[in-house]
């Protein structure tokens, strides 16, 4: 079984880093991973905002590069979000519904599919929050949600607990949304602004050092409002610390 | 300020208005802090509560299937209010609505009303209208009377001055009913608001409630106070008069008991209203009419994809829970109806001056999760997206931005031209330049740090393409 | 309604509009009523119970001393010099409620007493009709409320309350749960925003 590695244009274009964690992970977990060159954006950004038409040629070009994988594992789950529930500016062709139900977000895959949950060779002597994505949460549903008052669970929590060295904080509104929203963080940039220095003050306030998540795009937005504001934080993608890196 | 300022013709400016709302800091603080304790104590009620989940899906087949049979189900009510000598009108729209009230306060002569919460004569903007004819309307709920002494429309369906800070009431009470100024002893300021407002509902010809629900089984109006305001205004004056919308029907008096365990625990986390009252027939010597408003709902139970949101109990959970909201203020809405379900109710009225309420919003879920009756309110918020783009109605320079991010992004070589452009600009734009007005992104925060190579370039000269 | 009557044809009223419009729009699909279930409910002593839960809705509970009448007890409680009105025949002692000309003819009173029909565990609420309440501002223009109630009639949840046939037994009737109260100004509580400043519960 070959799996096709997708990486969103953010990460590719401003955090390989993240790119590479999670190509090396799944390579040391024995998943045979092809990373198909000529990628560009799964469609969410023009979607999210309406605009179906401008959507179809990049939700085209996904399928073309993705159609025909057995799998397709992306290291955001935003992405992953729209391919699953709103991939629809273009025909629901056989191809395009197989994509759609065999597209994974990367903790998904470790998780639910490859059910790893030791790391030997990972550490991270640090004291982290772990920021849960809307998309994540509230759509892949990877952690139970607060509204619900439903059995805690959370996926990316138990994969971190197979990570050595490694210490949990909880903020206070632990999934309340860092505000980014995508064009949202642009066309709204006051609130979402605000939003995401509450955020961070949040995990600040708790103890952390790190804030964790699966998705780089909140990560880049609550790095951007900790620095304006001065909150000494660090930001990581799950990928990175499951895959060995120390800081 | 005011919700029903600004030219009407244009889309409402909610990220300047929300701006305008972040920039004060200490209104912001305690807006966020207040809903968010009121987030919580909802969830307080949740966790005391096993059958939570059941309730909500009850709640929502409910209404569903109300909705469904709707007209069945307002005759059922008509003839059960009639028989027992209430008057029912019906109104197709706001002036028709508006109309009635006048008519009835002719008929009797009256000058005066005592009226509790109603967001229905909110949106009939049934208050100006009578003043216009020398009706004087007195609110008769706390938040709702200083909203109505400021000038300002209620920011919250259940809290309705909730942007507002003690001081801020004590200038408005100073201006309006006399007061001192700098007294913002929240006790003081209650006390010296009832004072004021109960020799006026001593006084009124008429007394005017909304309705929580009605139901169609035993002609039963049902009002939900805390203050006692609502059966203040319906049992002192002779005349009663209740507007309702047309979507308030539940079926059965036991359906009540699903609805008035959910409805003010969502709203403010206590386990019931002060009051839970019933009305269902004049009182001996006086009136009772009831007036059924449509005012675009009908429209709506055409829309496949909208026409849940008229499962809505208005008890604001969404409101309190959205992250948005408790960040950009009702009034910067600027509309009758703010938050989530203001976002997927008001562009049905009017698409173009609504047009950028959906956008007003991360999708984040939060606010479909805590709905009592369970409308899909971020699925709404994005079908809404798509249908204002289609009808053309996104701003021009978004919709010419979308178009040109589509078209690069369909393209594996103007990608590569793109975000190589991009990291450059990151790289050895001055920081000035980099930072422009332009820079919506970096007025509030810093962009990432230029990294050497893309992915793709590294994933070029280190895993180079295997041959199938 | 303020629309001009067209000549020569029959106008639609505004009911048969609106009613015809929501059937040409009515949703498609099936939805069916559901029955409703019987959760479980509260648990524990029922008088126990009800007077928590009308503790955290600011309401507070007063229990008869055994063997002593009721009239002087409350009397002796609540003071001289004061106007108190009962709407209950069962203590002539105090002046009537329905002795007024008007239900805004109760503003100046002190105390009202009123007799409940029977009491809600769950939240603390007490069931009031026009009946038992005489006149129905007393609840609410007074400026305190005393409530008697038997403490055999508590029945556990609101559910269970509206089963109850007593809703449809009258045209007012409130399920009231302590005193008038808001949170308006800041989210400071505050009793006796437009109603009674406090509820006493006397379980007689």
């Amino acid at each position: 079984m070959t799996v096709a590695l997708a990486i969103p244009c953010f990460i590719d274009a401003f955090f390989p880093e993240v790119g590479i964690a999670t190509l090396e992970l799944l390579e040391r977990l024995g998943v045979d991973v092809v990373y198909p060159q000529g990628q560009t954006c799964c469609g969410q950004p023009m979607a999210n905002n309406g605009c179906q038409s401008a959507a179809a040629g990049v939700e085209a070009h996904f399928v073309d590069l993705f159609g025909d994988f057995d799998a397709v594992v992306m290291p955001s789950g935003s992405c992953v979000h729209h391919l699953r529930e709103h991939l629809d500016a273009v025909p629901q062709t056989d191809r395009v519904r197989h994509l759609r139900a065999h597209t994974y977000e990367l903790v998904e895959y470790l998780h639910d599919v490859l059910k790893v949950s030791d790391f030997p060779w990972a550490e991270f002597p640090h004291k982290v929050g772990l920021h849960n994505s809307c998309g994540t949460l509230r759509s892949l549903r990877t952690a139970s949600m607060s509204e619900l008052g439903e059995t805690p669970f959370s996926k990316p929590m138990d994969l971190l607990r197979g990570v050595r060295g490694i210490a949990f904080v909880t903020p206070a509104r632990p999934d309340e949304c860092c505000g980014f929203g995508g064009t949202f963080s642009v066309a709204e940039d006051a609130v979402s602004g605000r939003m995401g220095l509450d955020k961070v003050r949040d995990h600040e306030q708790a103890g952390a050092e790190y804030i964790v998540s699966a998705d780089t795009s909140c990560l880049m937005h609550q790095q951007g409002c900790a620095k304006r504001a001065g909150v000494p934080l660090r930001f990581i993608h799950i990928a990175q610390i499951l895959n060995g890196a120390r800081a | 300020m005011s919700a029903s300022a600004g030219d009407k013709s244009k889309p409402v400016d909610h990220a300047g208005a929300a701006a305008a709302f972040v920039a004060d800091t200490p209104h912001l603080a305690f807006h966020d802090r207040r809903l968010w304790e009121l987030r919580q104590k909802r969830d307080g009620q949740m966790h005391v509560l096993p059958e939570w989940q059941a309730l909500r899906s009850l709640a929502s087949a409910i209404k569903e299937h109300t909705l469904s049979r709707l007209a069945d189900y307002l005759e059922q009510f008509e003839a059960q209010v009639t028989a027992r000598g209430v008057t029912v009108h019906w109104a197709r729209d706001a002036e028709e609505h508006n109309a009635i009230v006048l008519r009835i306060m002719r008929d009797h002569k009256a000058k005066t009303i005592a009226k509790s919460k109603s967001m229905l004569t909110e949106e009939c903007e049934m208050v100006p209208y009578l003043a216009r004819h020398g009706i004087t309307t007195t609110e008769t709920d706390l938040g709702e009377r200083i909203q109505q002494l400021d000038g300002e429309a209620p920011s919250h369906i259940v809290v309705p001055s909730v942007h507002k800070l003690r001081e801020d009431v004590a200038r408005v009470f100073a201006r309006t009913i006399g007061g001192d100024p700098n007294n913002a002893d929240p006790h003081a300021l209650a006390e010296h608001a009832r004072v004021t407002t109960r020799p006026l509902m001593l006084d009124a010809d008429i007394g005017m409630t909304g309705a929580n629900f009605l139901v169609a089984e035993t002609g039963a109006v049902v009002v939900c106070t805390n203050e006692g305001n609502a059966d203040l205004s319906a049992n002192l004056p002779k005349v009663h008069i209740v507007s309702a919308g047309i979507e308030k029907l539940v079926p059965r008096q036991a359906d009540l008991g699903v609805f008035v365990r959910l409805l003010s625990r969502s709203a403010l986390g206590s386990p019931i209203t002060q009051y839970t009252s019933h009305f269902r027939g004049p009182r001996v010597g006086a009136e009772m009419h009831i007036i059924l408003v449509d005012n675009g709902r009908s429209q709506r139970l055409g829309e496949d994809d909208f026409w849940t949101s008229l499962k809505c109990i208005r008890c604001g959970a969404c409101m309190n829970t959205c992250p948005v909201y408790r960040r950009s203020g009702g009034l910067s809405y600027g509309a009758v109806y703010s938050g989530p379900i203001g976002a997927i109710i008001n562009p049905s009225y009017d698409p173009v001056r609504y047009s950028t309420l959906p956008f007003a919003s991360t999708l984040n879920g939060s606010c479909t999760n805590v709905c009592p009756v369970k409308i899909n309110i971020h699925d709404q918020l994005y079908k809404w997206r798509r249908v204002i783009a289609e009808r053309g109605l996104l701003p021009k320079n978004k919709s010419l931005s979308l178009r040109i991010a589509g078209h690069v992004l369909a393209s594996p070589r103007l990608y590569r031209l793109a975000t190589g452009a991009a990291r450059l600009a990151v790289r050895y734009l001055p920081r000035a330049l980099l930072y422009s007005k332009l820079n919506s992104w970096g007025r509030d925060r810093e962009v990432p740090a230029a990294p050497q190579e893309s992915f793709a370039a590294w994933a070029a000269r280190n895993r180079p393409a295997k041959k199938p | 309604m303020g629309r001009a009557q067209p000549s020569g044809e029959k106008a639609v009223s505004a009911r048969d509009d609106i009613l015809a419009r929501i059937r040409a729009r009515r949703p498609e699909g099936d939805f069916p009523l559901p029955t409703l279930p019987q959760f479980p409910g509260v648990m524990g002593d029922l008088l126990e119970v009800f007077t928590t839960n009308l503790a955290v809705m600011g309401g507070q509970c007063v229990h008869l001393p055994a063997g002593e009448p009721l009239g002087p007890f409350l009397r002796a409680r609540l003071g001289r010099g004061r106007l108190i009105r009962s709407s209950t025949d069962e203590l002539p002692e105090f002046s009537r409620t329905d002795d007024v000309a008007s239900p805004g003819g109760l503003k100046d009173v002190h105390t009202g007493i009123v007799r409940a029909r029977f009491g809600v565990a769950e939240t603390g609420s007490v069931f009031l009709s026009d009946r038992e309440l005489r006149v129905n501002t007393i609840a609410y223009l007074a400026q305190h409320l005393v409530v008697l109630l038997d403490p055999a009639a508590i029945i556990p949840g609101i559910a269970d309350a509206y089963l109850r046939d007593d809703f449809t037994s009258a045209n007012y009737v409130s399920l009231m749960t302590g005193p008038s109260a808001t949170a308006d100004i800041e989210g400071v509580l505050i009793r006796g925003a437009q109603g009674v400043r406090s509820l006493t519960v006397v379980f007689a």
